[in-house]
Formats: structure tokens, C-alpha cells, sequence
């Protein structure tokens, strides 16, 4: 399946996302031909089961798309929508269509059967026709869905590649569905889902900047040769090849646990690796482009304005390092090894859970 | 396209079943071993121990039954190689043979080569050493200028090796020389086994920084060969050789030397660490994961017969720097001084590890030429 979803996607990509309609994108915050042709091409549902008019891919088959939706800046929530959707075949809801996101960050109070706070960095949230949110309760959590109408304001917020990650407030709301988390979600399996998706999408940005810069070196003649030719720029890529290598690698483990959960140790060790590549890797990207890549005309900005944004999304390095840290320090060095190739650590499991 | 070359592969749950066994093993055997001696990693060199492995099938074990080995799977071998390493087992006596020498003896060996030696190396009893370097030939390795002669039915070595660990403790070498000369410097190199208690051969430890002597000069004076000691084709040690740096570069030893420290680091901070501590360690957790994860992939690529040489440059390159990472941290994050004697064994493995640490990035190819062959193969997409 994997194979199809990649080439449909890049052929779509090639033909409707190009530099001008990023930018496009940008100025006007929305591209609603876009998110409607992909809509239409079925890919929300990607992970919807076949009963639901889905696709029941699973995140291995997904990982090939997220890293191009990386790769060619993608300016809409397609991720966000395909782990919606997701998430709600697993709750036992149906999948849903139109504009779809998630807020990893809130702070929902249920008072007398409603709910009121405030969702943060909500990924396109300004344009989302549902939302979907967890509420942690002593119990259990519930996911709910708000659809925007509901939304009582909206603080339009932007990061550094005009993607918005707005703050949405709600006050007194019933959502309009509502359903108990399954046991093997952790409270926190929005702000997990958003790191995997931006591992992926720095994966595949990293690569094509590394691409890009790798042909510009051959390109662009200095000194009557080509930069590429000089050793200290063959170095500078050489090092970004290691941490595209290690981030590409990082994100397809994250992608490649079970159906129906997510593997927290996988997704945590992928975020750190890729957001450390990020800043290393639009550096060099930008020192191998000289001024020609710090202009607004050459795309180069699109690919690392958006890894500058994604890399601090859904938790930073430091912020799921020092989570990890902390696991690992807890266990106890007797425990390290082991729990490496096992690929688990118990009270990192336990605390993403709690 | 280089980077599509890493896939993401797992280790199959038939290898993963040996895990257990090579741990209860290692516990028995290294009951009594001090995290000091563990910091040696692959250089600890003990011939009891190798033995003992051989007899339980762990070395070469991914040769073919009909020459001593198992005809394990290139995941089972790995799981017992990250074991041993993970444990700081005295390994190095059979480790050449086993990553490289035994399997190149396999691939472009004759027969008579591989019966003679494979099922020694198998049994844990044949050590072999990598005979590459010279004096004047370090990173520029086809400039090498030992040469072997075709005399009669006689190969006529004569040259010098320098850097060629384990050559005091070994049995052979597997040298590149020059056999002939060819329009390139690459053409007319070949890989010959030499039995090391031949007449002509002087072996000279030389002492490393930290004290210890495990790489040599080895002279060769009029060695007399016969002439079937070349492995593989005459002319063609070049190829051979580049095939064998994918198997030197790519396995869990090029990001495990420092896993004592590693270990011990994580001990002495203890259960409640500070933020900058938490999240170092986590960052080096990632790492690790992420390594394997890397080296893994190369496996995989061996295993279906590929000489990936991009890939297995990028996981030493991207290990090199992960091992040389732990003792500046280790040092950086806990206010221990390093000591060569005295203090605890934490303070003298973070001050054996910080003098290896180097080498990490020397031996097997320095970053530098890796980083070389990284960016050229950029441009063979
Ligand atoms: C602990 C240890 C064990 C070893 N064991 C063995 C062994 O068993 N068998 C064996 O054959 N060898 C062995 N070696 C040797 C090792 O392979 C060489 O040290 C290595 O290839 C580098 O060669 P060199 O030391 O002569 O350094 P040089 O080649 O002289 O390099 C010195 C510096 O110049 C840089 N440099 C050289 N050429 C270039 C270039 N073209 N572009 C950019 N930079 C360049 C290098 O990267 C390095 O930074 C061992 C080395 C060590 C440290």
C-alpha cells in the first residue's frame, strides 16, 4: 500500500504544491482548493477503517507521506486529519471530513457537563471544522470533538513559516461528541501523535534541503570550480547526510509500531533526533546557499523557516529529552541496556500513560 | 538514492530468542569483571574467553556449518555481538576474524583457504589482524608500498604495517600489498594471508597514550608465502578490500566503545537527576536508539548481499561522534574529576574512556575520509 499512497502523493504535490502556491498559502493562512482536492483523493481517511469509507492503512504505509508533506510544505493539516480520523475509528466514532485537527495542549474543566478553557497551538485551528481535544480525568480521559462554531474566540497565532497554531477558547461548551479514551491511549496521545507527524515532516524537509543544497554546490562555480568541489562544503553536507540518515531512520521507527497504539519511545527518540537535525541541518543549508538562499525568491526558506517552527512543535528536544532523562535515571543503569533493545521503558511508558 | 538506502528493519523475534541466552551467559562469565576492564570494549583481548564463545557457536557464526559455523542469520549474529559489546566482554581476540577476516575468507577464498582457517576462526582459536596501514599510508591507503613478488612457486613479502592492532597477539594478517602495477594506484593490490610465526617478521608494540599497547609495527623482511596465500584475485585487493570497510564500518561497535561510561554515568547521577543531567541522558538515549537503529538497517543490507559502503560510512561517522560525545558529557554534566590513580571507578573509566576517545574517530577511517566518501556518494543518486 505504501508504494501507491507515496507516488499518488508526490504526483499531487508535483502538480499542486509548488514554491508559488506555499507562499500563496502563506499570505492567505488557507488553501481551500487544495485541502479540498485532497479530501476528495480520500487521503483524511487514509486510516479510517474500510467499513468507514477508509483506506486501513496503517502508520507504516503513512510515513512515505508525512516525510513529502515535509519535503514539499505542505500548507494544510493532512496529517493532523489522517490521526484525527485515526483516533476516532479507535474510539469507536466516525471518521470525520472537511478541515480536521487536534490540540495537544488545553486545559478543559468539566463543569456541570460542559467544558471551558483554553486549547493552545492548535495546528491550522482557525480553519479547522472539528477539533479534537482530550480531557484528562482522575478515571478516565475522554477524547471530544468541538466543531468551530462552537469556539467562543479565536488568538491567531503563526509560526516562523505562517502556519497557523492558533489559541482557541471555549466556554460552557457541550462537545458535540464525546467518548472515552481506550486504556492503551496515554492522556497525552495528541501531543505523541504531533511529534511523530513532525519527526516525519522534519525527515522529509531536511532531505530535500540537503538535496537542494547538495545540487547548488555542484552549480554554483567559485574560484572557477564548483563549490561542491571544495572539502569544506563536502564535510558541512557529509554531516547533514549523518543527521537526515539518522532522522529518516528515527521517524520511520516512530511510524512502524502496531495498528492501534503508538510506541511513546520510538516517537520520543524520534522527535529528539530530528529536532536536533533540524537546527544542524538548516544551518548548513543555509551556509552551502550563501546570500542567494537568505532571499525571499529562492525556496530554500520555505524548508527551513518550517523546520525552525517544527522542530520546538509537540515538544521540543529538550522538552522529551529531559522526560526520557529522567526514565532512564529512574530505572537505574542495570536497566539501560536492556531496556534499549527492548524498546521500552517502564516508567517512561507509565508516565507518558498517566 | 543514498539515503533511501536505509530502511527501517527490525530484528527478527527467531534472532531475538538468543538475546536471553547470550545475557545469562555474559552475567556467569563477567559476574566478577570491574566496570575498568569493561572500558576496554572490543580491545580487551582474553583467548580463554574467545574459546568459550566458539564453543557455544558465537563466533563466526554466521559462516556455513560445513565450515565450522552456524549458518546463523546476520540478525542472530548481531544480537550477539551488540550482547557482548553492551557487556563489555574482552572480545577483541576473535573480533577481526569474526567481523571481517573470516567472512572475506569466505567470499573470495579457495577452498583450501577456507578449511584450513574458517573452522579455527569458528572455534575461537584463530586470530587475525588487519594489516592495511603503513608508515607513509594512513588515510591515503592506495599508496601503499609493501609489496609481495612471485618468485618460482614463492610470494616474497616485503614492507611495513604500523598501527596493526593485535598483530603481537594474532596468528595472521590479512595484508593489502602491491602486487603489480597497474595505470591507477588502485590497480595492482592484493589481500594475502600471512602467517605471522613465518621467518622475516618482526612485530613492535607500540604504547598508546593511555598506556596500553594494542596496535603494533609489523616488519616484513623477505617473508617467504606460497604463492597461494593471496585471497581472491591478484590485481583486485582494491574492490575486496573497499567490500570489507562495509562490514568494518557499519556493525554496533563503531557507537558502543563508551557504553561503560555510558552505564557508569548514568549510576552516578543516580534516580533523581537535575534538568541539564535528565536531559543529556535522555538526548544520549535517542541517540542509541536511533545508532542502532542505523546499523541495523545496514545489517539488513549485508544480509541481502549488498556492499553498502555509503550507509555503513554514515553510521560510523554519525557513531564516532555519539561515542566521543559520552566522556565530554560525562565529564561536563558531574563535578568528578578523571583519575589514573586513585578515586572511584567511575572517575578512572571517565578518565580511560576521555584518553581512548580519539581513536574513535581514527581507526577504521578517520571522519574526515568518511565524511569524503558521504558527500561523494551525495552525487551518485
Ligand atoms: C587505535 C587505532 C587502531 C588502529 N588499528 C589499525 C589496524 O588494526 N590495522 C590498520 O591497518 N590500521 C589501523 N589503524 C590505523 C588507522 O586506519 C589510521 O590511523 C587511519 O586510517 C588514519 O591514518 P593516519 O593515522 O596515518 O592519519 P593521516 O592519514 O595522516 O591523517 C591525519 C589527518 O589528516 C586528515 N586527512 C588525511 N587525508 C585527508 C584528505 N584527503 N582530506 C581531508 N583530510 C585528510 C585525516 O582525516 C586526519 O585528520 C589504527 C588506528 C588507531 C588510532
Amino acid at each position: 500500500m505504501r508504494d501507491i499512497f507515496d507516488s499518488t502523493i508526490e504526483r499531487f504535490f508535483l502538480d499542486m504544491v509548488s514554491t508559488e502556491q506555499v507562499l500563496h498559502a502563506e499570505k492567505e493562512g488557507w488553501h481551500e482548493e487544495l485541502w479540498g482536492s485532497l479530501d476528495e483523493l480520500g487521503f483524511t481517511l487514509a486510516m479510517a477503517p474500510e467499513s468507514a469509507g477508509g483506506a486501513g492503512a496503517n502508520w507504516t504505509d503513512l510515513c512515505g507521506v508525512a516525510r513529502l508533506t515535509g519535503s514539499y510544505s505542505l500548507p494544510l493539516p493532512l496529517l493532523e486529519a489522517i490521526f484525527s480520523n485515526w483516533l476516532l475509528s479507535l474510539c469507536g466514532l466516525d471518521p470525520l471530513t472537511g478541515a480536521l485537527t487536534f490540540a495537544a495542549k488545553s486545559d478543559l474543566k468539566l463543569i456541570e457537563e460542559k467544558l471551558t478553557g483554553v486549547l493552545q497551538d492548535v495546528p491550522w485551528g482557525r480553519y479547522a471544522g472539528h477539533i479534537l481535544a482530550i480531557v484528562p480525568e482522575a478515571e478516565q480521559n475522554h477524547l471530544v470533538v468541538f466543531t468551530s462554531e462552537q469556539i467562543e474566540s479565536v488568538e491567531q497565532v503563526n509560526n516562523v513559516a505562517g502556519e497557523a497554531r492558533d489559541t482557541l477558547v471555549l466556554a460552557q461548551v457541550k462537545p458535540a461528541f464525546s467518548t472515552v479514551l481506550p486504556a492503551q491511549f496515554p492522556a497525552n496521545i495528541l501531543q505523541l501523535g504531533g511529534a511523530m507527524i513532525r519527526s516525519a515532516q522534519i525527515a522529509g524537509a531536511l532531505h530535500k534541503a540537503m538535496n537542494i543544497s547538495h545540487e547548488y554546490a555542484a552549480e554554483r562555480v567559485q574560484f572557477g570550480r564548483p563549490i561542491g568541489s571544495f572539502q569544506a562544503i563536502q564535510h558541512q553536507l557529509a554531516q547533514m547526510a549523518e543527521h537526515v540518515t539518522a532522522s529518516v531512520i528515527s521517524a520511520e521507527a516512530a511510524f512502524s509500531g502496531s495498528p492501534d497504539a503508538l510506541d511513546p519511545l520510538a516517537v520520543c527518540a524520534a522527535k529528539i533526533c530530528t529536532s536536533e537535525a533540524a537546527g544542524v541541518g538548516a544551518s548548513i543549508a543555509h551556509a552551502v546557499h550563501g546570500a542567494i538562499g537568505f532571499t525571499h525568491e529562492h525556496p530554500l526558506h520555505l524548508l527551513s523557516r518550517r523546520l525552525w517552527s517544527w522542530r520546538s512543535e509537540f515538544g521540543s528536544e529538550t522538552y522529551w529529552a529531559k522526560q526520557l532523562g529522567e526514565a532512564v535515571c529512574k530505572h537505574g543503569y542495570q536497566d539501560f541496556w536492556p531496556a534499549v533493545t527492548a524498546g521500552h521503558f517502564d516508567t517512561f511508558q507509565k508516565e507518558i500513560r498517566e | 538514492m543514498s539515503i533511501e538506502q536505509f530502511k527501517y528493519s527490525s530484528i527478527p523475534a527467531e534472532a531475538e530468542k538468543l538475546r536471553v541466552e547470550v545475557r545469562a551467559f555474559l552475567q556467569q562469565e563477567l559476574a566478577e569483571f570491574p566496570n575498568i576492564k569493561r572500558a576496554d570494549s572490543w580491545i580487551g583481548f582474553d583467548a580463554q574467553f574467545s574459546r568459550k564463545l566458539g564453543q557455544r557457536g558465537w563466533v563466526g557464526m554466521a559462516l556455513p556449518k560445513q565450515y565450522g559455523g552456524s549458518d546463523a542469520s546476520a540478525f542472530e549474529r548481531y544480537v550477539v555481538m551488540e550482547e557482548l559489546l553492551a557487556a563489555g566482554a574482552p572480545v577483541s581476540a576473535h573480533w577481526f576474524s569474526d567481523r571481517q577476516s573470516g567472512p572475506q575468507i569466505l567470499k573470495f577464498g579457495t577452498e583450501k583457504q577456507k578449511n584450513f582457517h574458517l573452522p579455527a576462526i569458528c572455534r575461537g582459536e584463530q586470530y587475525f589482524c588487519i594489516g592495511m596501514s603503513e608508515p607513509n599510508s594512513g588515510s591515503d591507503l592506495a599508496s601503499i608500498k609493501s609489496r609481495a613478488v612471485l618468485q618460482g612457486d614463492k610470494l616474497i613479502v616485503n614492507g611495513q604495517k604500523v598501527w596493526t592492532t593485535n598483530a603481537h597477539l594474532a596468528h595472521y594478517m590479512i595484508a593489502l600489498v602491491r602486487t603489480s602495477e597497474g595505470e591507477k594506484r588502485q590497480q595492482g593490490l592484493s589481500q594475502i594471508i600471512i602467517d605471522l610465526s613465518l621467518p622475516g617478521i618482526t612485530v613492535r608494540p607500540i604504547k598508546d597514550l593511555v598506556g596500553g599497547a594494542h596496535f603494533n609495527e609489523v616488519f616484513l623482511d623477505n617473508v617467504e608465502l606460497d604463492a597461494d596465500a593471496i585471497i581472491g584475485t591478484e590485481g583486485e585487493g582494491w574492490s575486496q578490500v573497499t567490500a570489507e570497510l562495509a562490514m568494518e564500518r557499519s556493525g554496533p561497535e563503531r557507537f558502543l566503545s563508551s557504553m561503560a561510561l555510558l552505564n557508569s554515568l548514568i549510576g552516578i547521577i543516580g534516580t533523581k537527576p537535575d534538568a541539564l543531567q535528565a536531559k543529556e541522558i535522555g538526548r544520549l538515549t535517542a541517540k542509541l536508539i536511533t545508532l542502532r537503529n542505523m546499523s541495523l538497517s545496514v545489517t539488513q543490507q549485508l544480509s541481502e548481499g549488498k556492499s553498502p559502503v555509503w550507509a555503513a560510512s554514515c553510521v560510523k561517522a554519525f557513531g564516532a561522534t555519539f561515542e566521543q560525545e559520552i566522556p565530554e558529557l560525562a565529564q561536563a554534566l558531574c563535578d568528578i574529576s578523571p583519575t589514573s590513580l586513585g578515586g572511584s571507578e567511575h572517575a578512572q573509566v571517565l578518565a580511560y574512556l576521555m584518553q581512548m576517545a580519539p581513536s574513535f574517530s581514527l581507526r577504521g577511517g578517520t571522519r574526515e575520509i568518511l565524511r569524503g566518501i558521504i558527500a561523494r556518494g551525495l552525487g551518485e543518486n
